[in-house]
């Protein structure tokens, strides 16, 4: 009887992170996608130059956005499964690209009016459980300057490749 | 007070430069926030009450920058950097820097 709770609790608990996981991580990339396309005209950019500098200029301030996440049990499984065997862990790309994603959207959020996002900056931690264990659980913090020209006017976010 | 991470206020011309500015801020999560984390844990997704910790936490830092900065005379900080260290397990240090300068 011991012995099949030994098993069965952690089955459980795989199981558990599997389902309802992959049922979260699906509501949460809805999610992304549907802010993502409300601001997707406000270009965010690495460079640290405006593109049209002579334009005046209303305001400009440091907007910032961070998120912790965490993978699900399975995830966690299989990652530590591959720790032994070596290669990509594939199932920790969509933990980094979840935070990443949710971290430079809440960084749009902190500025809605702003016509372009200089120097974007990423910061990346890992979380560790008590006793320094790590327990796939990342924060990301986003940062950058926005910048809203004076004028309503909105240059265009990329040249169009169809204009040429 | 006009905070940017690049070297200039876009569209502002510095007139003086003060020197470096800089906030820090070590925070330890406590017991309560560890087991709602570690019950999220099995299923992933955002660690709410770890998300808030941070942003205090670097709320702080940055208003103590600030703080320092207007100290000086300056009415801006330029090139603002975050920075995060952990001191001990389950403690980290946020720390935030940056140029205080005058601008028109």
């Amino acid at each position: 009887m011991y012995y099949a709770l030994q098993i069965l609790i952690p089955l459980g608990l795989l199981m558990l992170g599997w389902g309802v996981g992959t049922l979260l991580e699906r509501a949460h990339y809805r999610r992304i996608h549907r802010r993502e396309d409300q601001h997707h005209h406000v270009p965010v950019t690495t460079e640290r130059q405006l593109w049209n500098p002579d334009l005046p200029i209303a305001e400009s301030r440091l907007v910032r956005g961070q998120v912790v996440v965490s993978v699900d049990y399975f995830k966690r499984f299989l990652a530590a499964l591959r720790t032994l065997f070596g290669g990509e862990i594939h199932s920790y790309s969509s933990l980094l690209d979840r935070g990443r994603r949710e971290a430079i959207l809440r960084m749009r959020e902190q500025f809605p009016h702003a016509d372009v996002i200089l120097n974007l900056r990423f910061e990346t931690s890992t979380i560790s459980a008590g006793g320094g264990r790590a327990m796939g659980t990342i924060e990301v913090l986003a940062y950058g300057t926005g910048v809203r020209y004076a004028q309503a006017l909105r240059p265009p976010a990329v040249p169009d490749p169809a204009a040429d | 007070m006009i905070t940017t991470n690049i070297e200039t206020v876009p569209g502002r011309t510095i007139l003086e430069h003060y020197g470096i500015v800089q906030g820090s801020t070590i925070r330890a999560k406590h017991v309560g926030r560890d087991i709602a984390a570690g019950l999220k844990n099995l299923v992933g997704g955002e660690l709410r009450g770890y998300t808030e910790l941070l942003q205090e936490a670097r709320d702080e830092a940055f208003s103590r920058m600030v703080d320092q900065a207007q100290e000086m005379g300056a009415n801006a900080v330029v090139n603002v950097r975050f920075a995060t260290s952990s001191v001990t397990s389950g403690a980290s240090e946020i720390l935030c820097y940056g140029t205080a300068v005058l601008v028109e």
